[in-house]
């Protein structure tokens, strides 16, 4: 790997180098290295176009990681994978992508994840996306993500995109069976003439099942984010979707609400605030001796990442 | 050390020119408690916020420490040594108690300085620090921690805004003695509170935004408390 790539790895999965254990590395539309554990068997579908990960039952405190580089430009790349984690098990995946693009042309990255948790299993899944290069080519991402939950199972997943991608559209799609339970935290920042489009769709089959998302977004110079929710109560379950936004110089925010109710005991809520930082908290901080900048900053880092 | 020179401040309400703080003259010195007290609406927090440069006066000068600063923003008068307790904490959404006490004192402290900051307003550093500075938090809480702001920033003139409003169960007693403590700093606390006006080496009693009355605690008490028997008796002001 050349020192743009390293750095790359760095900023998607917080690697320095290849780690010991499962891992599995994309670069510029290829797996460049991939290597399965006793616990985690990564295996090539037959079609070419992803993995299978299978994570054996009962398998605790192992991770995996799955990171995908692309240093070209002009590539499109898409890819399938799909994940099955036993019953009882106890992991953590990190995947995510990292575009550096100094060309004119666009580079394209689309990752499709399924995850099929089986009784009892919980994972935890961070995924990263970065877009650097001083090309004018485009940095485009537009991850989808497809969660099944078996009964009493639990999922908690991490998303965040900070900055330089110049186009995603972030698709999740969860269904959730008896006692299942799925937390998703998004943090996104955008920035210039950046667009970043988010869709949620969770169906809570079962009785019990539970989900929680919260979005924190900041919105810089002229960028435009809209946030689509979509909850749907079957069962005696509970969901709740928070969404808030930051808005700075001329960005826009849309926040789209569906809450649906199929059942007589579904709790289901939506929280949404976007608006620019308060003047109270700049003045706060200003007497604490910040500048009104460095009071700005201070407030995003805690916003999304207190 | 700070001295406020003909301060005049004007509002519009309804499409008129409402006057706030009128000729205001003070001085004030060094490592001396003052309390402002006075009515609701005599313009007590105003001129705190003037002093802060949280607002502009309409006119007059800001002098601290012989320098005008009647032009300074906020945070350039903060570095100057100046501090300031809210009357309403504000909160935030994913900052720490522990990230505004290191703003505060404009460094990160380990956890000895921090417990001895909180400790001093009967909070356990353990239990607040890694907790962000939100709603969640009571309003006593919230109060103490502003309190404990100040105490990080040892700053050479503090200003507090109704310190004791909210204070909760912890007691005035050992508020005033976070006063007291504050020797080496000049204090301007604005207080409807006996026990607050009797810390103070000057009481500023204000009426409608005019400084009515200067002088030591007995002194200004006693006419407040003249006052209010008057108004009692149905007479007037």
């Amino acid at each position: 790997m050349n020192k743009i790539e390293q750095a790359l790895l760095e900023k998607v999965s917080n690697l320095h180098k290849i780690p010991s254990g499962a891992f599995s590395l994309r670069s510029n539309g290829k797996v460049v290295k991939s290597s399965s554990t006793e616990d985690i068997e990564i295996v090539p579908k037959q079609d070419g176009s992803g993995v299978d990960v299978f994570v054996k039952p009962n398998v605790k405190n192992k991770s995996l990681h799955m990171p995908v580089i692309i240093t070209m430009g002009g590539l499109k790349d898409i890819v399938y994978n799909s994940f099955y984690i036993g019953e009882n098990a106890d992991v953590t995946i990190i995947a995510g992508c990292g575009i550096h693009n100094s060309t004119c042309n666009s580079s394209q990255h689309d990752g499709v994840h399924t995850f099929h948790l089986e009784k009892g299993s919980k994972l935890k899944y961070i995924e990263s996306h970065v877009g650097e290069g001083d090309g004018k080519g485009d940095k485009v991402l537009n991850p989808v993500t497809n969660i099944y939950l078996a009964e009493n199972s639990f999922m908690e997943m991490e998303t965040i995109q900070i900055e330089g991608v110049s186009s995603a559209i972030r698709k999740t799609f969860a269904q959730l069976t008896n006692d299942a339970k799925l937390i998703i935290n998004e943090k996104l920042m955008t920035n210039k003439q950046e667009k970043a489009k988010t869709e949620f769709k969770v169906e809570l089959l079962g009785e019990n099942s539970s989900v929680e998302v919260v979005s924190r977004s900041v919105a810089k110079g002229k960028s435009y984010q809209e946030f689509k929710s979509n909850l749907i109560g079957q069962g005696v379950c509970f969901g709740k979707v928070e969404c808030d936004g930051i808005l700075l110089d001329h960005a826009r925010i849309v926040s789209v609400p569906k809450i649906d109710a199929k059942n007589l005991n579904a709790t289901l809520i939506h929280e949404a605030t976007i608006g620019k930082i308060a003047g109270e908290e700049l003045v706060k901080l200003m007497t604490l001796g910040l500048s009104k900048q460095e009071a700005e900053e201070l407030i995003i880092k805690g916003f999304l990442f207190g | 050390m700070l001295k406020l020179e003909n301060i005049n401040y004007f509002i519009m309400q309804n499409g008129k020119k409402k006057h706030i703080l009128k000729d205001v003259n003070l001085s004030f010195d060094e490592n001396k408690i003052y309390v402002i007290t006075g009515p609701n609406g005599s313009g007590k927090s105003t001129l705190l916020k003037l002093i802060m440069g949280i607002l502009q006066p309409s006119s007059g000068k800001v002098v601290f420490n012989g320098k005008d600063i009647t032009n300074l923003n906020i945070n350039e008068r903060a570095n100057m040594g100046m501090s300031y307790a809210f009357q309403q904490p504000v909160t935030f959404k994913g900052l720490k108690v522990e990230d505004l006490m290191n703003t505060a004192s404009g460094k990160k402290n380990d956890l000895t300085s921090l417990c001895s900051h909180l400790s001093m307003v009967g909070l356990c550093a353990r239990d607040y620090l890694n907790r962000p500075l939100d709603s969640k938090l009571s309003g006593g809480e919230l109060k103490r921690i502003e309190l404990a702001m100040v105490l990080a920033r040892k700053g050479k003139l503090n200003l507090f805004d109704e310190p004791e409003a909210g204070i909760d169960l912890w007691s005035f007693e050992n508020l005033t003695s976070i006063f007291k403590s504050l020797k080496s700093a000049t204090n301007i606390i604005v207080s409807h509170q006996n026990r607050v006006l009797e810390t103070a080496d000057e009481v500023i009693l204000l009426k409608q935004g005019k400084v009515e009355m200067l002088g030591g605690f007995e002194v200004v008490s006693k006419l407040i408390s003249q006052e209010k028997c008057t108004k009692l008796r149905g007479g007037h002001e």
